[in-house]
């Protein structure tokens, strides 16, 4: 156990490593960090001692090692473009973000599980049958395609709901949250929902296929002949064992979200970090960049060793040597 | 004479074979696959030909005159007869960058899709024909990259790149950068399908026969193995160019793929998001019907696909 930890610990590590070492290839590439500072008059010679003064000519695994060790205390760098520290302004867009795959997330498990579950039961319904038909068409879709959709029809037609925006936000200890007033929550609806749908009609498929095979399995067979009440079989003994493959998936596909909320942020101009990425991008805004790459590479890292660990620990049958 | 004589003189033909396949049987009774393919032929018949029936040149900037700019479909109010789906922004006509647009969607899929395959059929068949600590190794990597979404890396790598040659120049290699990156961030879906099907392969009698023959290990490996672990890679190539299709227009949305001037179904989508909103609906919505239409017939005929070759999987 503790060994099936260790490594996958120390993947992680690696992992983590290879970023950086990535994120710094970029940083040493990526535009000048000299012009930035001093700007075109200065003169050959000067600008030699201050590459000279500023470590920038030391062979490139010094120059790492001093990037690792400021970024390991969170300093990247600042940003061009805001000039303050590009950590701190990743940050500051991070709640956005978070808000709005956590808005996803409630969407997904709210629709997912009923519905998977129904048809699972119900496999020759026509809501079964209309479910799955739907669900082939909601994974052709593009998110943006959605998005635009949506924003046509709620915020142009019918003039429901805004298109644009978080609206009012409030401060809760630092955390900037748009889950408190009315206005914000609104704001938050179309984009949590746009997002939702890359994921659902995965989510339902997955639920629906091991639900089924779950009923199938002799455990379930023995409570039916026992005698139990129809819903208790259900909810209780076979949601359960549908629900732990569900989850492990479910991990993972919050790193897959993230990814996706650079698309959503930038339809509906939500003020994450995906949408000041793509500025960032467009800025050649170098240190900003490199803070995303490696915030989001950590994010990325932690769900899955994390989603990982807690799969070995509920499922014993895992191979945890971590050997094939 | 007795059947099996009559059977030795005339071996059926690959075509006979086929028309007497489960493949070729479930495709004559399912309508859904059927048209689905229907549709397909369609998209590649008028992609390939699109340079011969549209009716202009969206790339030729003699025949664009921005007098002619949000002109609605046809049918509509204030509609032109020649322009039959309207013009965009630039006083493109429609149908023609549509076609054109299909062409490059379709190819940057397609290529993308068929370096995946090249990749991961041959780290795919290395990982499981060798095994060991090679197979490990490889399969660690596989790991690892699936664990990012493709999205992400291929954003990433693509602003990078975007922000270093500068817009100009990028625009030029746009075409190939996108086959390069969606190539490359899908591989171990292939290597993984593969390296699973040679593990079964490997322990068959035949490939044992070969070896026994003193035939290399490449010749085993591509020319016995690898032909019979066609059928899963056939298809995920129908899921994959769908994803790659979607991964594209999604990247060309975000301004990171296909520039304006030589658009794909995505960044004409893109172009006319501006425009949603003072009502010129057309430029957003015809070729995201296009592009929707596509990716639906590929995910169809994919599903059919699994259904009929992969007879363990299929559950009522």
């Amino acid at each position: 156990m503790i060994a099936f930890f260790v490594k996958r610990f120390f993947q992680a590590v690696v992992v983590m490593f290879i970023i950086s070492l990535i994120s710094f290839s970029i940083q040493d590439n990526l535009g000048d960090p000299l012009r930035e500072l001093v700007g075109q008059a200065v003169s050959e010679e000067e600008r030699q001692a201050l590459r000279e003064e500023m470590g920038l000519n030391d062979p490139f695994f010094v120059q790492y090692v001093r990037f690792a060790k400021k970024a390991v205390q969170g300093d990247l760098g600042d940003s061009y473009f805001f000039k303050k520290p590009a950590f701190e302004v990743i940050m500051k867009k991070l709640p956005a973000t978070l808000e709005l795959v956590f808005g996803a997330t409630i969407i997904i498990i709210l629709f997912s599980v009923p519905i998977g579950v129904y048809s699972a039961i119900n496999p020759q319904s026509w809501f079964s049958k209309t479910v799955m038909g739907l669900s082939i068409v909601g994974i052709s879709i593009p998110v943006f395609l959605t998005a635009i959709g949506l924003i046509y029809l709620f915020a142009i037609e019918l003039n429901w709901l805004p298109s644009y925006g978080r609206g009012d936000t409030s401060n809760v200890m630092g955390w900037e949250t748009g889950l408190l007033s009315a206005d914000g929550l609104k704001h938050l609806i179309l984009p949590s929902f746009t997002l939702a749908s890359i994921m659902l009609p995965l989510f339902i498929r997955l639920i629906r296929a091991e639900m089924m095979e779950v009923l199938q399995s002799e455990y379930v067979k023995f409570a039916w002949a026992k005698g139990i009440s129809p819903r208790r079989i259900y909810f209780v003994h076979a949601l359960k064992n549908t629900m732990l493959p569900v989850i492990t998936v479910g991990g993972v596909q919050i790193g897959t979200m993230v990814a996706y909320t650079i698309l959503t942020e930038t339809v509906f101009q939500w003020p994450g970090m995906g949408f000041l990425f793509l500025e960032a991008v467009n800025r050649v805004d170098t240190p900003l960049i490199v803070a995303y790459l490696i915030v989001v590479g950590a994010i990325f890292v932690v769900t899955n060793t994390l989603v990982d660990l807690i799969y070995g620990l509920v499922n014993p049958t895992v191979n945890l040597a971590g050997k094939k | 004479m007795s059947e099996s004589t009559q059977n030795m003189e005339q071996p059926p033909t690959a075509l006979q074979r086929f028309k007497a396949s489960h493949f070729w049987h479930s495709f004559k009774v399912d309508r859904v696959a059927q048209l689905s393919f229907l549709i397909f032929l369609m998209y590649a018949v008028l992609a390939i030909s699109a340079s011969l029936i549209a009716p202009f040149d969206p790339y030729d900037a003699s025949q664009i005159d921005i007098m002619n700019s949000e002109i609605p479909p046809s049918w509509e109010e204030g509609g032109e007869g020649n322009f039959l789906l309207g013009t965009d922004a630039q006083g493109r006509d429609m149908l023609s960058t549509i076609l054109y647009g299909t062409r490059v969607s379709l190819m940057i899929g397609l290529c993308a899709v068929a370096l995946q395959a090249l990749l991961g059929i041959v780290i795919g068949l290395t990982a499981g024909y060798i095994g060991g600590r090679v197979d490990s190794f490889l399969m660690r990597i596989a790991d690892i990259q699936l664990s990012f979404s493709t999205l992400m890396v291929a954003i990433i790598v693509l602003a990078v790149f975007q922000a270093t040659f500068g817009t100009e120049l990028y625009q030029q290699l746009a075409m190939i950068m996108l086959i390069l990156v969606i190539g490359i961030a899908e591989w171990p879906q292939y290597a993984r399908t593969i390296r699973a099907s040679v593990l079964a392969e490997k322990k068959k009698e035949y490939v044992d026969a070969a070896r026994v023959m003193g035939f290399g290990r490449l010749r085993i490996m591509f020319r016995h193995i690898l032909p019979n672990t066609l059928s899963p890679i056939l298809v995920i190539s129908t899921v994959q160019i769908a994803n790659a299709i979607i991964s594209e227009a999604s990247l060309s949305f975000l301004g990171l793929g296909m520039p304006v001037s030589q658009p794909s179904l995505g960044s004409l989508i893109s172009s006319g998001f501006e425009y949603i909103f003072s009502g010129a609906w057309w430029i957003t919505v015809i070729p995201g019907v296009v592009l929707i239409v596509l990716v639906l017939v590929m995910n169809l005929l994919g599903d059919w696909m699994r259904d009929v070759l992969n007879p363990k999987l299929y559950k009522g």
